[in-house]
């Protein structure tokens, strides 16, 4: 507190949290240690509706002076006259700035550098997520003093809640005139989860002065390829080195070397550029690695796998973790994994029909259980007859042509793109039905696109108009409005 | 029993005389309450007023010491009409809801009252849901006091201005024959603060009293020729004995008188954010002494004439701070001056906004204009820079980051059982394609919002399917589908949607959405919860509440997280053959209450060693596709998103937070939209038993020895 002041003012806290995030909580802790010293202390909320998952602002005001006169404090905040601002989450601290209420003249902004992703950037059909680092970056131009940590990851490893964490930045900050001693005796007198609180209380307070941690760089090529690849991996430009590293490595661990091998050889037909080549390199070893059932199977049966189930599900030594898996192979996906022949038989007869009965529900398998586990044992078995599957078949041929239409163009940007719409193609079921519609649909408006000057950036349009929802309304407008 | 106690605020009602109180606007309110000698309190809860309900409904041993009787009503229609105990006998009574949607709903009662008059006092709380954070249309309660001439108040928003408007509302009331409204923001009923409180007073008169000695006046009845009566009485009698007791009890508010020829009137509500203002431009200091006169209106309806031209002579200027619009008191102003014939310049709406809230930045910048314009020398030579125009230009990474934030508006909680039942609107939807489809209020109309964009209007609380009603075309090849939540049903929606469905000869469907709590108002029980409630009877039957109005088309299903059920029966609805209302009752359990009252019961029988199941679900990065098809059906705020792991893929994958409560909605969807097989449910078993473990141990053999298998084989390839 500035005691050069004349005259006395509300020190004033502003707390942006989300419904239940413990904004309450923290907005508790600061009447109760103001009240405890003597102070008047003021707090307003609007929850309302905001309860239910929505932005709520609680605003705190504390008359430093003693309380011989009663002052009148203000229940709201405005724009510029708010000394502490407390954000649970970046994109929050963003909100706060936007309010205005952050000011270089005057306030202190602890902002967390967790994000609780919104709607909008959760339900987009690729990578809706916003920018954190504009958004730090607008922190730090915004406040006069920035402290920043990711305090719910501090709170989570403390076993107590984000509020606690953001209580001991506050105390950090040295803002109020309070010592930490105060902040920790509120919390005490609270008497609720007090020691895992005071745990992430201390530690929040050492991390809030200490500044953002630098991130891992994660671009390390993988361990223990066959070294019969080596020679054909190393002739290929050091840039597209690590992705085809990570390719070959995906596909040796999805079928054989043999398979990757095949991979490489694709990719030799595009060693010349070398970004072209990385990103063919990345999209192809997304394709060639399609999911089936042998791949489902295979993946959901392996000792790492149980392992980080045991993990994220945070089950403790003494406990038990049984898994349950939700799966719906429908006739399409057993067909698909059948020898070709038998899989297109499949498909026409009567026992397709009965194979499409048996399979209109989804099914749960319980991993753990010695039948549950063996019944997808036996499927990853299917890996031995990949090669001669239907859906190897089918895979192999649409991989063929999109790799002949990438080398057929002689514009590099519009060749990179039409790499980057294997996006398009993803995942399982429905989704794989209506991904590899939508790759198609745009693959149909190249021969319109090709040619033209801004070739790559129309395809990369169509490209993103297909990822923009999921009834194709917005492709169609966009192939729609293409010249003819 | 709600799942939410308040046991610990019930005891501050207990506070003596000369101790201080700590707390809540609205406990205030009902600790002021208790102090007055309240006889009755009725309302409909929501918010901000709630609270006020859970108190008290958790005093039940405070209100039977003191004699007071208190009523969960059914409705705001129904908690305005047990004012009138007040009419015929001295017994003080409140009554609070929300406002102005309840005094919408009770305003039929609200007239009655206002016509006849009450010889006890008559309080009517309304909590103001105005500006940020309001969930309903933006009007004022102003004018339903205007139009059956009820008193308003509008106190300064602290704790001991509060409790005196109580008091003072009740005495006026009774002075004036006439009900009072206190009206109360959002944020002051949310207000921490401080008051002296003194001892709770046993009501002089008693309910029992009345009962045993009936006192009947027909002239308190509204029939003519009585009601051509209490017009007049209204005027000649009434209005002037209310204006007589405001001014001599002074209930308005005069502040630095004489320090300058121009001055500010506000509602008393305004005043805190009016001397804020005031303080940054350096005219008051904090304790709210200022250099500008200003006239707080505590009571903002009826307007005293004499107060207005006392403040007025003399002044060049005044400006008028009045929330909301139309901008009644101000156009009232101008009619006052104008007839006593004062030319002082009335400024208001014109500098302030003309509607939406009055914030702290919109009355700061008001009050520089007025001041800028009447009065410049008062200003400080350099005007602040938060106060200044233009504002300053934004620095290039603020405006950055600005465009990096998203709205977040309100939605289902982590394992709401309502989200299902959209998710299955959503699935049908796909099939059948899209529907009419009415909501009504609660928690199930964020429906509206993203990610499920379903629902085209909504009429009022418990009127989904009176919404509905004129969309009834017998030869239409498509019916409409209404939304009602338990809530709404019990409110009107029994009377105003089903049974006028059913005398109509509707062909449509309704949803009712069972969750056993007002979920939205803070998880208070209702008719047909399931809870047994030591107060009130709970657990009376929609569905028998349904055939009994003449429904014969009646499906509950009672585990609402089965998808493929939920979606199925709304099909059959849709498309069977059977002419009539249909009436689908979807029963889960508000999952946020469902919490509150299992949470603590697992903790302890973990801690005292008794097997104890939590399930919850994952997602397999792996095998997730990046799609976020899951999220698009579901919006739990449990299920997010996070960077790939994935060197090779880009897109975000889908994850499950530890905040997951295990609802299985996640698995159904991913069965029944045929999604990415990445779900998974763990089933984390604490204190096992020897049984447990022995399973376990035999699986674990025999497991690891295929899982070594396979771990040799991808080591021998590569």
């Amino acid at each position: 507190m500035d005691s050069a002041a004349p005259a006395p003012k509300a020190i004033s806290i502003a707390i942006l949290a989300m419904g239940g995030e413990g904004g309450g909580v923290l907005a508790d802790w600061l009447i109760d240690m103001a009240e405890h010293a003597g102070l008047y202390v003021q707090a307003t909320s609007v929850p309302g509706v905001a309860q239910r998952t929505g932005a709520t602002i609680y605003y705190v005001e504390i008359f430093p002076a003693s309380a011989a006169r009663q002052p009148v404090l203000a229940l709201m905040p405005v724009p510029g006259d708010v000394d502490v601002v407390i954000a649970s989450e970046l994109m929050e601290a963003g909100r706060a700035i936007q309010r205005g209420l952050v000011t270089p003249a005057r306030t202190t902004l602890i902002a967390s550098t967790n994000r609780v992703y919104s709607m909008t950037e959760r339900t987009a059909m690729a990578d809706g997520r916003v920018d954190s680092g504009k958004l730090l970056d607008g922190a730090k131009a915004a406040a006069k003093r920035l402290l920043t940590a990711n305090f719910a990851e501090i709170a989570e490893k403390s076993g107590s809640v984000i509020s606690a964490a953001l209580f001991g930045a506050l105390a950090a900050s040295d803002r109020l005139p309070f010592q930490r001693a105060d902040f920790e005796a509120a919390v005490r007198r609270s008497g609720l989860g007090v020691e895992a609180s005071l745990g992430a209380f201390a530690q929040a307070f050492a991390a809030a002065t200490g500044g953002p941690a630098a991130k891992p760089d994660e671009t390390a090529s993988p361990q223990g390829l066959p070294a019969n690849l080596h020679p054909a991996i190393a002739a290929f430009s050091a840039e597209a080195r690590p992705t085809i590293e990570h390719g070959c490595a995906r596909l040796i661990d999805y079928q054989d070397a043999s398979y990757a091998r095949l991979y490489l050889e694709r990719l030799q037909r595009f060693s010349g550029n070398g970004r072209l080549l990385t990103e063919v390199a990345r999209h192809l070893a997304l394709w060639m690695s399609y999911e089936d059932i042998a791949r489902v199977a295979d993946l959901k049966i392996r000792r790492s796998r149980f392992d980080r189930v045991s993990e994220e599900v945070r089950a403790k030594d003494d406990q038990i973790v049984r898994i349950r898996e939700y799966l719906h192979p429908r006739l399409q996906e057993i067909a698909d994994a059948m020898p070709a022949n038998l899989g297109r038989w499949l498909l026409r007869s009567w026992a397709g029909k009965l194979v499409q009965r048996l399979t209109t529900n989804g099914r749960t398998v319980e991993t753990t259980s010695i039948g549950g586990f063996l019944l997808l044992y036996l499927t990853s078995g299917l890996r031995r007859i990949r090669p001669r599957s239907l859906r190897y078949q089918v895979e192999q041929v649409r991989i063929e042509a999109w790799l002949a239409e990438i080398r057929s163009v002689r514009d590099p940007d519009l060749a990179l793109a039409i790499a980057e719409c294997q996006q398009l193609v993803k995942g399982y079921g429905d989704t794989h039905t209506r991904g590899f519609a939508n790759y198609e649909a745009v693959m149909a408006a190249l021969p319109r696109i090709a040619g033209k000057p801004d070739a790559a950036e129309r395809l990369s349009k169509l490209r993103q108009a297909a990822l923009a929802d999921d009834s194709g309304g917005k492709l169609k407008t966009a192939t729609a409005e293409l010249a003819p | 029993m709600a799942e939410r106690s308040f046991k610990k605020e019930a005891e501050k009602l207990r506070l003596g005389a000369g101790e201080e109180f700590h707390g809540e606007g609205i406990l205030a309110v009902t600790k002021a309450l208790l102090q007055s000698g309240v006889a009755y309190v009725a309302g409909y809860q929501g918010a901000p007023i709630s609270h006020l309900m859970d108190v008290l409904t958790d005093s039940a041993d405070i209100l039977k010491e003191l004699g007071v009787h208190f009523e969960h009503s059914a409705s705001e229609a129904t908690a305005a009409a047990t004012l009138a105990a007040s009419v015929n006998y001295p017994l003080r009574g409140a009554v609070t809801f929300k406002s102005t949607v309840g005094t919408n709903v009770a305003s039929d009662a609200l007239a009655n009252l206002a016509s006849g008059g009450v010889t006890g006092g008559a309080l009517v709380i309304v909590g103001e849901d105005y500006g940020e954070g309001s969930s309903i249309m933006q009007e004022r309660s102003h004018a339903f006091a205007m139009k059956s001439q009820i008193w308003l108040m509008d106190p300064r928003p602290n704790l001991p201005s509060i409790v005196k408007a109580v008091e003072d509302g009740f005495e006026l009331s009774e002075v004036s024959r006439t009900p009072v409204m206190l009206e109360l923001r959002i944020r002051a009923c949310h207000v921490h603060g401080r008051f002296t409180a003194k001892d709770n007073v046993r009501p002089g008169f008693t309910l029992r009293q009345a009962m045993e000695n009936p006192v009947r006046d027909t002239s308190r009845i509204v029939l003519p020729p009585a009601s051509y009566l209490h017009e007049k009485e209204k005027i000649e009698s009434r209005w002037p004995a209310a204006v007589r007791f405001i001014q001599e009890r002074q209930l308005n508010e005069f502040f630095g008188e004489g320090s300058a020829d121009i001055g500010i009137i506000l509602q008393g509500g305004m005043y805190n954010t009016v001397a804020r203002a005031l303080e940054i431009l350096a005219l008051a200091d904090a304790y709210g002494e200022s250099r500008v006169p200003l006239y707080v209106m505590n009571v903002t309806y009826p307007l005293v004439d004499d107060e207005i031209k006392r403040f007025c002579a003399g002044k060049r200027a005044v400006l008028m701070v009045e929330e909301g619009q139309p901008d009644f008191i101000e156009q009232a102003l101008h009619a006052i001056l104008r007839k006593a014939d004062l030319q002082t310049k009335v400024h208001g709406k014109d500098v302030l906004l003309k509607g939406g809230e009055y914030t702290g930045d919109v009355v700061l910048r008001g009050i520089r204009r007025f001041i800028e314009q009447t009065a410049p020398s008062l200003l400080p030579a350099v005007i602040p820079q938060i106060a200044a125009e233009p504002r300053q230009p934004k620095a290039p990474a603020i405006a950055a980051a600005e465009t990096q934030v998203h709205p977040r508006p309100p939605s289902f909680c982590t394992g709401c059982p309502e989200r299902p039942i959209f998710t299955a609107m959503k699935l049908v939807e796909r099939e059948l394609g899209p529907h009419h489809v009415s909501c009504d209020i609660g928690c199930h109309l964020f429906s509206i919002l993203p990610p499920f964009n379903i629902g085209a209007s909504t009429m009022g609380y418990g009127l989904g399917w009176a919404g509905a009603a004129a969309l009834n075309d017998q030869n239409s090849s498509k019916r409409t589908i209404s939304v009602m939540g338990d809530g709404g049903f019990w409110h009107n929606g029994l009377a105003s949607g089903v049974g006028n469905a059913v005398f109509n000869q509707t062909d449509n469907v309704l949803v009712i959405v069972d969750n056993n709590y007002t979920a939205a108002t803070g998880g208070q029980d209702i008719m047909s919860s399931k809870a047994e409630n030591m107060l009130r009877k709970t657990q009376n039957s929609i569905e028998s509440a349904v055939r009994g109005v003449g429904v014969t088309w009646v499906r509950p299903i009672t585990h609402t997280y089965s998808i493929a059920k939920m979606r199925d029966v709304l099909k059959e609805a849709l498309t069977t053959k059977v002419k009539g209302p249909k009436v689908i009752i979807a029963q889960s359990e508000c999952m946020l209450n469902k919490q509150r009252r299992v949470r603590p019961l697992l903790r302890d029988a973990i801690k005292n060693g008794q097997r104890v199941v939590r399930e919850r679900f994952g997602v397999d990065h792996d095998t997730c596709t990046g799609d976020h098809s899951c999220m698009r059906l579901s919006g739990c705020p449990s299920l997010s998103v996070k960077t790939n792991p994935d060197p090779l893929r880009k897109d975000p994958v889908a994850t499950v937070l530890d905040s997951c409560v295990g609802c299985g909605l996640c698995g159904e969807v991913s069965h029944a939209a045929v999604l990415c097989p990445s779900f998974y449910r763990a089933d984390i078993i604490s204190n096992p038993t020897w049984w447990d473990r022995l399973v376990a141990g035999v699986r674990a053999k025999v497991i690891g020895f295929l899982q070594d298998r396979i771990e040799r084989r991808l080591a021998s390839a590569s």
